[in-house]
């Protein structure tokens, strides 16, 4: 049974700049989605107490082949790449559509793992979308994975309260950040990576016809407008005069 | 003829959503419909908001199971014509949401914060990049399945509604739920505290969580802090985090002590009317987005803050 987790790339956030409340994404570098991240470790954790193999799909431009390598070091055994330049900053039913296709051409896939959402875009739709297309049940928020036999144990963490859920395979489940700690892959694994096994295909050998036609457009996308004092006080009585100046020291 | 089906598990967010549709409708000149699955209770509540209610009841739907949810979803708004779904914006209906675009062939837009119709388009203002941004989107498909989140909309008082019985079918869900926990107990709801003392990483030593206690209970609010404080040091429960990932919260004041400001922690507390920042980096990014910078040690200024606070 094999195990595939679905990695976004995206860029890395922490570098992206704001000028003129327009993100400048000028040199900023392609990374993999954070909770994806965990998700991979998840992955890495199960594959223990699985025969089988992790491999890693991901959908995306060309350097793809080059983002993917930090999933290969951080313990994925190989790497189902879908490139397209057409693909980069694709809408959430496309990618699912591409990933599915691309699981059902690996075969014998018990577990799909996932993060909750993506980095850039953080919709949480792409997992759910998946686990529909392939007709299998679904788990979201997992915070704890269990894997006895053919059947999973997971501990789902909503805003409230936390479920306790059995199912049997094959099963999508996205992670919270929580599961676990991502390793990080040392610059020598890194490099060992590059001989790991990357299978590169296009949409159409997956049966995917890539159309121009948009379920969803970007209107705008810029920084909200702050308008604060920042004003600058010198000490905590300062300080509390102004807010009580201000009628926020009120009970 | 099209129209705007609502659904949430919850009753207040499905009268919050019913709010929003109302307005949608009037605006786009579409009917609004009520779904409630297995609680009569809702059902009632939204009837007596004057929403026109399909109330399900089918123990086959297991509330744990987003496709389970999604299926009776997809059969209401067939039977109903709906091509525009909105849905609460908490996990749960999160994963219904991508379930039921797919099966309704709809694009879809979660964690939507404001909306406005124009030219007959619903524009969705969204958080994006981590919350550096927001973005403003619009779903073109035929089908939509919105997902808001919860806000407090005042709701009109409207003529008493209607309840009607909706059959839908559903398989056996492949999803066991063995049990459920609330979680560690601790009931603080911080989206709705008026006052904020919220700690960062800048905090580094835990016993002035004691004090920074102190400062949020003397001033009548409630200790909140940043992811890291939560998920790396566990000093504080995930309920208390504010960010991209922990609550939204808009209080009159928040004084945040020793938090840089990374945007995932921002946009969870742009919305607060006045923020103080308390910490030792005069260049960190929160102090562009405070009216009150405080440049100094939080072990220095907490036992202050929390002496001068504490006396009134």
């Amino acid at each position: 049974m094999n195990i595939v987790v679905a990695m976004k790339q995206v860029p890395d956030l922490q570098q992206v700049r704001i000028r003129n409340r327009q993100p400048v994404f000028e040199d900023v570098p392609l990374t993999l989605g954070a909770i994806d991240k965990n998700a991979l470790e998840a992955g890495v954790a199960l594959k223990e107490s699985s025969e089988g193999k992790l491999i890693v799909v991901s959908v995306g431009g060309e350097e793809l082949e080059d983002t993917i390598k930090e999933a290969l070091a951080a313990g994925a055994d190989e790497a189902v790449l879908v490139q397209d330049e057409k693909l980069v900053g694709a809408e959430s039913w496309v990618n699912a559509a591409i990933l599915a296709a691309a699981i059902n051409k690996i075969g014998d896939v018990g577990i799909i793992l996932m993060g909750e959402g993506s980095s850039d875009n953080y919709s949480g739709q792409v997992g759910p979308r998946v686990a529909d297309i392939l007709g299998i049940p679904g788990v979201a928020y997992a915070r704890q994975i269990q894997l006895d036999g053919q059947v999973v144990r997971i501990t789902r963490s909503l805003e409230d309260c936390e479920e306790e859920l059995e199912v049997e395979l094959p099963v999508l489940i996205t992670v919270v950040a929580e599961i676990n700690e991502a390793r990080i892959p040392s610059v020598s694994q890194i490099l060992k990576a590059g001989r790991k096994p990357k299978e590169v295909l296009e949409p159409a050998e997956l049966g995917i016809e890539l159309k121009a036609q948009k379920k969803v457009v970007n209107l705008s996308n810029l920084a909200p407008e702050t308008q604060r004092k920042g004003i600058v006080v010198k000490s905590v009585q300062e300080l509390l005069q102004i807010l009580e100046a201000d009628g926020l020291m009120g009970r | 003829m099209a129209g705007i089906l609502i659904y949430s598990d919850r009753i207040k967010s499905a009268l919050e959503i019913l709010a929003a549709a109302r307005q949608m409708g009037k605006e786009l000149g579409l009917p609004v419909k009520a779904v409630s699955i297995n609680d009569d209770g809702q059902a009632d509540a939204l009837c007596q908001n004057g929403a026109e209610v399909q109330r399900v009841n089918n123990p086959s739907i297991n509330p744990a199971d987003a496709a389970s949810v999604a299926t009776a979803l997809k059969q209401a708004a067939d039977i109903l014509s709906a091509s525009i779904v909105l849905l609460a914006s908490n996990r749960r209906s999160k994963e219904v949401a991508g379930r039921l675009a797919q099966m309704l062939n709809a694009g879809c837009l979660t964690d939507v914060n404001d909306f406005q119709v124009k030219n007959g388009r619903i524009e969705c203002a969204r958080n994006a990049l981590g919350g550096a941004t927001v973005s403003i989107q619009v779903i073109e498909s035929e089908n939509q399945v919105i997902s808001l989140i919860p806000k407090a909309v005042p709701i009109e008082g409207e003529a008493t509604g209607t309840v009607n019985d909706l059959q839908v079918e559903i398989p056996p869900s492949r999803i066991k739920l063995v049990s459920t926990k609330s979680k560690s107990g601790d009931a603080v709801n911080i989206e709705s505290a008026e006052v904020l003392i919220a700690v960062g990483q800048g905090l580094e030593r835990q016993e002035d969580l004691r004090l920074a206690e102190v400062v949020a209970r003397s001033m009548g609010g409630e200790l909140a802090c940043s992811k890291p404080v939560a998920t790396d040091r566990k000093w504080l429960p995930e309920e208390r985090v504010i960010g991209l990932s922990g609550k939204k919260c808009q209080p009159r004041l928040a004084i945040l002590l020793g938090i840089s400001g990374q945007v995932q922690f921002v946009v969870g507390i742009r919305e607060a009317k006045t923020i103080v920042a308390v910490n030792t980096d005069e260049n960190a990014y929160i102090n562009k987005m405070a009216d009150y910078v405080l440049i100094a040690d939080l072990k220095d200024v907490l036992p202050e803050l929390a002496q001068a606070v504490g006396g009134k």
